[in-house]
């Protein structure tokens, strides 16, 4: 395991930030830290980049326990955290020179580091303006750079695409894939379940402290289990249809008075199923869909409450 | 359990800071404090031309209505002045941990293998490298402006020491203040009426003899009023050796109270 925490406590006075979290993250792998505001996502990274001690329990990168010998994790690791921590009166190439310095890089080696990493990153043109000149977009990249400066083969990154648009947000995700290609392992929370099945090897969900599920993307949509098929027909014919796909699979609650939810095991084949008896009962379908279960799904399952409800998150 | 992949003495070396490496840390973070004071011209005019302004306005202003015995009131003037702008401009040094800890840069700064001492370290050496521009400038236009010492380079040196050691000294409250404060503006509201009391109840202007009797007991035992008669002793003449240790007390006892009280705050700030 090139992370590991096990049964990790911290409490913030009554708030029980992390009440006894555990998982790995497998070296060369993405695990994606999923939960929704207040979870625990952050402390938990925190822990792990040495910025703040556990309670209790235990938390190390590549087999060196973080509490014992931070100085030889914080040699290895790179973080991005929540929000860009990056100076706002520097310029960019002096933002990474000077990261550069402090992981003591000689002058030459942080000047060439940064030049790359801004050649990288799309900043070639944006290295000599100041960060005040910078879109949220230029910010986070800088930020994901500077996480990058001395090669860490371990990464964290919390929450990396927060308040990114789509385009940079498919950018900043090719950038992660290229970094793991290379042999990077990483740690990544985030509350966009699609970014969580689109980066992650292994997906852990946290809530309250506490680890509530985790496995692949497909295991976890697997827990959910159910594909659904939805039919639309024509406004009188719904009670026909109804009986017609009782063969087929159970109803669930429909979106629509004239449609029909039926929930099935293997989507391609109850769609066969489906518009054969349709067919045969001559029921004339407006539309067809199969609905795969989504994260959305299996969040909303697994906490009681989606992603973005913020309203819920804090008690 | 987890699985040793490092050898145990490789990590019992990286463990080990290298006091090169220390220093080399704290002038990196110097560095970048300095470079961030070019870029921000209010506080470059902050810096210099408020304190060039006092100089002006305290020999052209109150130099005409307030008389010193012995001296003219311009060479009585200049301690209070240096004193005056070291102490306020301490505020830097805690509105710039302030700001560090809101963009979220102490954050990063502990994630990286620096020593953790380089940020307090660089923050004030780079307050003491600008108050010695400061307290430059402000001896050249007062020296423009007819000040005279009445002993010798040397000891005016030494007062110009004295009031860059306090500075220093008074960085390291501000830095303990600016870890405390929940942002720039509240660090910079805590700080200013402390340093306030202590430059206007003291013997910065006018001599504390003028003061009602229960303001002179305050004035006459706190720390810029002993900077200052030692900077006076320094630059006017008459005794000299008790007014220096006395405040070089003073400096030594700010820094041994507020540096490992700030050092401490920025060990438990996150
Ligand atoms: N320094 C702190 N002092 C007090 N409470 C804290 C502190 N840090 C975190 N908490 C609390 O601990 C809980 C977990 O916070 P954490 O930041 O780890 O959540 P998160 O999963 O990262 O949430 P988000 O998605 O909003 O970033 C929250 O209730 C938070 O208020
Ligand atoms: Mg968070």
């Amino acid at each position: 395991m090139a992370v590991e925490v096990e049964d990790l406590v911290k409490h913030f006075g009554d708030v029980h930030a992390l009440d006894g979290v555990s998982f790995g993250v497998e070296a060369g792998t993405v695990l994606g830290l999923l939960g929704p505001n207040g979870a625990g996502k952050t402390t938990a990274v925190r822990i792990l980049t040495s910025i703040i001690t556990p309670d209790t329990g235990t938390a190390s990168v590549l087999g060196i326990d973080v509490a014992e010998y931070p100085e030889s994790v914080r040699l290895r690791i790179g973080l991005a955290g929540q929000y860009a921590a990056v100076d706002e009166v520097l310029t960019g190439r002096e933002n990474l020179r000077l990261v550069g310095r402090l992981c003591h890089l000689p002058r030459a080696d942080a000047e060439s580091r940064a030049e790359e990493l801004l050649g990288r990153f799309g900043l070639s043109d944006a290295g000599d303006r100041s960060l005040k000149t910078y879109s949220g977009g230029m910010r986070r990249r800088l930020d994901l750079a500077a996480a990058l400066v001395h090669r860490p083969p371990v990464l964290f990154l919390d929450e990396p695409t927060t308040g990114l648009d789509p385009g940079s947000r498919l950018d900043l995700w090719a950038i992660i894939g290229e970094l793991v290609d290379e042999g990077t392992t990483v740690l990544l929370t985030t509350q966009y379940l699609e970014e969580a099945d689109r980066l992650a090897d292994q997906i852990v969900v946290i809530d309250h402290g506490l680890v509530i599920a985790e496995g692949t993307a497909t295991e976890l949509k697997g827990r959910i289990g159910s594909t659904h098929i939805e039919v639309v027909v024509a406004a009188g014919a719904a009670d026909q249809a109804r009986a017609a796909l009782s063969t087929v699979g159970p109803e669930t609650a429909p979106d629509a008075p004239n449609a029909i939810a039926i929930q099935v095991a293997d989507g391609s084949k109850a769609v066969l199923d489906a518009v054969r008896a349709l067919d045969a009962a001559a029921i004339e379908v407006e539309g067809l869909a199969v609905r795969e279960p989504t994260l959305d799904d299996v969040f909303l399952e697994l906490t009681g409450h989606a992603a973005d409800d913020i309203q819920t998150a804090g008690d | 359990m987890t699985m040793t992949t490092v050898d145990p003495a490789q990590l019992a070396r990286e463990s080990h800071k290298h006091v090169g490496d220390v220093a080399r840390d704290a002038l990196t973070m110097t560095w970048r404090n300095l470079l961030r004071l070019t870029r921000n011209p209010e506080l470059m005019v902050f810096s210099t031309v408020q304190p060039i302004i006092f100089v002006l306005m305290f020999r052209y202003v109150f130099g005409g209505a307030i008389t010193i015995p012995d001296y003219p009131y311009v060479d009585f003037l200049m301690a209070g002045v240096w004193v005056q702008s070291v102490t306020f401009g301490a505020l830097n040094t805690g509105v710039g941990l302030a700001e560090d800890l809101q963009a979220g840069l102490i954050e990063r700064f502990r994630s990286l293998p620096m020593a953790r001492s380089a940020v307090l370290v660089g923050r004030t050496t780079a307050d003491l490298v600008r108050n010695f521009f400061v307290v430059a400038v402000m001896t050249t236009v007062g020296f423009m402006v007819g000040f005279n010492y009445h002993t010798s380079a040397l000891a005016l040196l030494g007062a110009l020491g004295i009031v860059l050691l306090f500075s220093y000294a008074l960085s390291w409250l501000s830095a303990l203040l600016g870890l405390m404060a929940p942002n720039a503006e509240t660090a910079q509201a805590a700080f200013f009426p402390i340093v306030a009391v202590l430059v206007f109840a003291s013997a910065a202007f006018v001599p504390v003899q003028t003061m009602p009797g229960w303001l002179q007991a305050f004035a006459k035992n706190q720390p810029v009023t002993a900077v200052i008669d030692a900077v006076r002793a320094l630059t006017l003449g008459g005794p000299t050796a008790g007014k220096v240790v006395s405040a070089l007390v003073w400096i030594a006892g700010i820094v041994a109270v507020f540096a490992p009280l700030s050092i401490r705050r920025y060990r438990k700030v996150a």
